[in-house]
């Protein structure tokens, strides 16, 4: 039960990553990543979504019909948006502002209706929360990756404060303005995927067309 | 009419739903392996687009936005603020838009019904449709602007599968490293058209 426990929380992060390899989530994992701060609380907000609408669905996933399940699952993670989205208001309004629809966007984002669908629906209470946890840890840790390159490098800055001293202010260093830009997110992630799935083989894609070596002339294969 | 074909015009190009706000992604890099699938697809998120877009205006400033409520003449409604509803109800008009755009089609244009398929259950959760509606209040487009609005990001995220599906259709017969197989290199494919779409941002309108 102990390694069942631990297996649910930490496989989603290399092993079984909402971004990586489920296709979950990405919409929000590129659109807040230009700054740490703003993606930490991103981070935190989805985390904490995921894993109370997992809960709550498994709780009465005896009780819900199967035909209107999605409409059941999407007000349970609606709800918890709204509360999420008020306490920002209140708590942080400078970052909620610069999250803008985004947080919004949390109840449409592929990761918390997916595990809701997929195990949530299937498991009791506490792995479905512990799997809300691992899932979000997961994307966390791609989210926070990607804003630590992109503001280090893109701004100079980390959290805010100055890191590489930069030529403005009478250092050395010119922001790369690239990385501020959306494509640069695209490449990033590309690149991350890449360097995740050197270190684990098994998450390589098999092609859909072999090329075969020297094909001789005037013969297609 | 001019402002309303500047917006058009943003909405397509300037400000892509996909390539600039990354919304959408999800069904964006799943479904973009045949030009096909991309192209129906593509067309049931213009119609769930246009018609979601300008309903969730009518609620908000109808129903819920400020003072919305004084027209039903009830006594201390100016006062009513219900804008923190709004995650909740537009979520809800979507789900339900898709449904009945799915029965009436099934029953009237079964064609069209056919072609979209699977598509349209798909749609109630790409964050393309949602995100269009939190645009729209965010920027305060009246009625005839978030038709517009709606219709234009639509267009826009339709040409964007579109011309992935284009590109990985070619790509599949090219010799790819192999971590980078699949996911990885649609990733950076889409980041080199997304910055193809950058050159638009010099328009001025």
């Amino acid at each position: 039960m102990a390694t069942k426990t631990k297996d649910v929380l930490l496989n989603p992060i290399f092993d079984n990553n909402p971004i990586a390899l489920q296709i979950l989530g990405i919409c929000s994992a590129l659109a807040v990543t230009s700054s740490l701060q703003v993606s930490f609380v991103m981070c935190v907000a989805l985390t904490l979504v995921t894993a109370f609408s997992s809960m709550f669905v498994s709780m009465i996933r005896n009780h819900i019909p199967s035909s209107i399940r999605i409409i059941v699952q999407m007000t349970i993670i609606a709800s918890l948006v709204i509360v999420v989205d008020q306490i920002l208001k209140a708590v942080a309004y400078d970052i909620s502002k610069q999250l803008s629809v985004f947080v919004g966007l949390i109840i449409t984002n592929c990761i918390v209706m997916g595990r809701a669908e997929a195990y949530a629906m299937k498991n009791p209470p506490i792995p479905s929360f512990l799997d809300g946890i691992g899932n979000g840890l997961g994307y966390s840790v791609i989210l926070l990756v990607l804003a630590f390159i992109r503001e280090l490098f893109g701004s100079g800055k980390l959290f805010g404060f100055e890191i590489l001293p930069l030529a403005s202010n009478d250092g050395w260093y010119v922001p790369n303005g690239l990385l501020l830009l959306p494509p640069s997110a695209f490449f990033l992630i590309g690149l991350f995927i890449w360097a995740l799935r050197s270190w684990k083989k098994s998450q390589v894609e098999a092609p859909e067309y072999k090329i075969a070596p020297n094909t001789p002339k005037g013969e297609v294969a | 009419m001019e402002h309303l074909l500047g917006l058009f015009v943003r909405s397509v190009f300037i400000e892509n739903m996909a390539l600039a706000f990354f919304l959408g992604m999800c069904t964006f890099l799943a479904i973009s392996k045949k030009v096909q699938a991309a192209i129906g697809l593509g067309i049931a998120v213009i119609v769930v687009l246009t018609i979601t877009v300008p309903a969730n205006n009518l609620i908000y400033t109808y129903l819920l936005s400020e003072g919305a409520l004084t027209w039903t003449g009830i006594e201390g409604m100016e006062n009513v603020d219900l804008s923190f509803l709004g995650l909740l109800s537009y979520i809800g008009v979507i789900a339900a838009i898709v449904q009945i755009m799915e029965m009436f089609l099934d029953k009237y244009v079964p064609a069209l019904y056919n072609a979209l398929g699977v598509f349209l259950p798909l749609i109630t959760v790409n964050c393309a449709i949602m995100g269009a509606s939190l645009f729209m209040v965010e920027r305060d487009y009246d009625l005839a602007e978030s038709t517009v609005f709606g219709f234009g990001a639509g267009v826009g995220w339709a040409l964007a599968i579109i011309a992935l599906a284009g590109v990985r259709e070619k790509l599949k017969y090219s010799d790819v490293p192999a971590g980078l197989q699949g996911l990885g290199i649609t990733f950076i494919t889409v980041g080199l058209m997304s910055l193809g779409f950058m050159s638009f941002g010099g328009i001025d309108l």
